[in-house]
């Protein structure tokens, strides 16, 4: 089992995605095959931008296994009142600032959903978001 | 798969070669290693790009071609050129002059590789149509890229073209030009004159086909500087070039940036020079970058204008092909532009013979095919790269810190060639290391 942590800086779009490269770097290592690394840098990415678009910071730990890839994306931020609508493919609360740097499309959650094959959500507004995200490789 | 010997132009000089290790900075696919006081070249990691090339201090890289006079062992001796190449020469120098000066050299025929790029872009646009569910597709034209992706960005292997580079259309259409007009095909040779190393490499162990139509490669400065010497010396041509056919003007800046994306449907974009193009297929790969129809990837900045191989200033060349467009526009006023091209004859032989098989991934990254042995090697180089000094001096021969714990688990290396961890061990624990002072006191005694 292979254990990676990464710290996520909320607010500074320049960084986004160098955990999520990181972390890919690695999957194409330890040989993971391309198609399931495509879907699971999609995912991390995506998730990797979230917390940089809504929370103050954050902390993305990745476990991998033979069998399976699991990463787990914890946040300090506002959380999300309603989960099920940020589930919903176009719903966003990001700032007018936040899309005009071609963010907050409001395609982050659903787009992660389509790419793994479990994924949990869970938050409590005014604490954090936690988005545990499980790709099984076959 | 991973047995499989490439093909590789470049070619280190041994007896040059000081050891430094300017080149394994360099290379995108860290693919050299210095030994026994010498460069090295991994075979399956290298892609030909020629970064080492230009770094090397004491030009102990060089690009191997084929012996010029091969040409003569043909009767029909074809070079097949770039546009690029007309662009070495300064402006007051006609194409027409220079294709004399080619033909001076024994050549029988000049054939423009840029012939191909009106039928080829059509094909494109078809290609990008009927492979909706493929974004974005990346073009095959720069075989650097294409051997990039697959060593590097795997993923995205399925995502470039299945459609063969104009360097092949041009020769398969020229050489079956030349049967028609009766040579026997053994005696066509068809010789083409190369910006870069990639291309070489493209020829000799072609992805995607079994055989390139291509029978040799000649280096670009070779040819410029035999043609260019006799312009010099103001040798009178005894070579006539009839009124020749020109490329038309979308055809003369194909292969500089932008000359494929410009005329391919939907949301395209050009990108050269081998670091912006790591960046962007990086983008890609995370999904970061969507929404593209089609790309052109080029390794070298201002795409085959800054080839390893090319004398002139990529800019100024870039600037002579534009004039060639104007040139050609008052040569279009004046009649002077033969409207049946060669090629357009070929269309349909072309068509038939665009496509290329499947380009594999061949990952130069997995440390084992076994992913239970893989994650077993990351986590030793994870740990190795803790007593690792971090700062990438090189001198174990390897580029990076990361690359030497990577070597030492794959059992190429030892921890002891970090020259950080020999001077830890060599001075007593209660005496200073005189490098401290430079490099800190935490570099030093990690392992001790």
């Amino acid at each position: 089992m292979l254990n990676l942590e990464f710290v996520i800086e909320g607010g500074d779009f320049t960084k986004a995605g160098q955990a999520s490269s990181e972390v890919k770097q690695i999957l194409k290592q330890i040989n993971i095959p391309p198609a399931h690394i495509k879907r699971i840098a999609v995912a991390m990415y995506e998730a990797e931008v979230n917390v940089v678009a809504h929370a103050y910071k954050g902390k993305m730990s990745v476990f991998i296994d033979p069998s399976k890839v699991y990463l787990k994306i914890e946040d300090e931020g506002p959380g999300i009142p309603n989960i099920e609508q940020a589930m919903q493919e176009g719903f966003s609360t990001a700032t007018e600032a936040v899309r005009q740097m071609g963010f907050g499309a409001g395609m982050g959650l659903p787009n992660m959903k389509k790419n793994v094959d479990e994924m949990q959500v869970t938050s409590e507004v005014g604490k954090g978001t936690i988005v545990e995200l499980t790709t099984y490789i076959t | 798969m991973e047995e499989q010997v490439f093909h590789h132009a470049l070619t280190i000089l041994e007896d040059v070669c000081v050891g430094c290790t300017h080149c394994i900075k360099v290379c995108p696919t860290e693919a050299l290693r210095v030994h026994d006081g010498k460069a090295k070249l991994l075979s399956n990691r290298c892609i030909d790009c020629g970064n080492c090339m230009q770094a090397c201090p004491v030009n102990a890289i060089i690009i191997k071609h084929d012996d010029f006079n091969d040409i003569f062992k043909y009767k029909a001796r074809v070079a097949l050129i770039s546009s690029v190449l007309i662009g070495q020469f300064p402006r007051h120098h006609t194409s027409r002059k220079i294709y004399s000066g080619i033909l001076e050299q024994g050549f029988t025929h000049v054939y423009e590789v840029e012939h191909s790029a009106g039928i080829l872009t059509e094909e494109i646009n078809r290609y990008v149509a009927q492979h909706p569910t493929i974004r974005p597709i990346i073009s095959s034209f720069c075989p650097a890229i294409v051997r990039l992706i697959q060593v590097r960005f795997p993923s995205l292997a399925e995502n470039i073209m299945l459609l063969k580079a104009p360097l092949d259309l041009a020769a398969l259409s020229y050489k079956k030009e030349l049967i028609e007009r009766g040579y026997a095909p053994e005696d066509i040779g068809i010789f083409y004159v190369t910006p870069c190393a990639a291309k070489i490499a493209a020829v000799k162990s072609p992805v995607g086909e079994k055989h390139s139509p291509i029978d040799g490669v000649i280096n670009m400065d070779l040819i410029f500087n035999k043609v260019y010497s006799g312009f010099k010396k103001e040798q009178k041509s005894t070579c006539i070039v009839p009124e020749k056919e020109q490329l038309r003007p979308e055809e003369m800046l194909w292969s500089l940036t932008g000359g494929e994306a410009k005329y391919i449907n939907g949301r395209c974009l050009s990108i050269d020079g081998i670091s912006n193009a790591i960046d962007f297929l990086e983008g890609i790969e995370n999904n970061d970058i969507t929404n593209f129809d089609f790309i052109e990837v080029r390794a070298c900045d201002q795409s085959c204008a800054g080839g390893i191989l090319t004398t002139a200033n990529r800019f100024l060349t870039c600037e002579r092909l534009e004039e060639r467009i104007i040139r050609y526009e008052s040569d279009r006023e004046q009649g002077k532009i033969i409207n049946n091209k060669t090629i357009d004859k070929h269309t349909h032989y072309i068509k038939e013979n665009i496509s290329i098989e499947k380009i594999e991934p061949r990952s130069m990254l997995k440390l084992d095919e076994d992913i239970e042995i893989a994650m077993q090697k990351m986590e030793k180089i994870r740990k190795i790269r803790t007593f690792l000094p971090g700062i990438d001096c090189g001198g174990c021969g390897t580029p990076s810190c990361k690359t030497l714990a990577e070597d030492i688990v794959q059992g190429k290396a030892h921890t002891s060639d970090c020259i950080f961890i020999q001077t830890s061990l060599n001075v007593p624990k209660d005496q200073p290391i005189r490098a401290e002072k430079i490099w800190g006191t935490d570099r030093f005694r990690k392992l001790t």
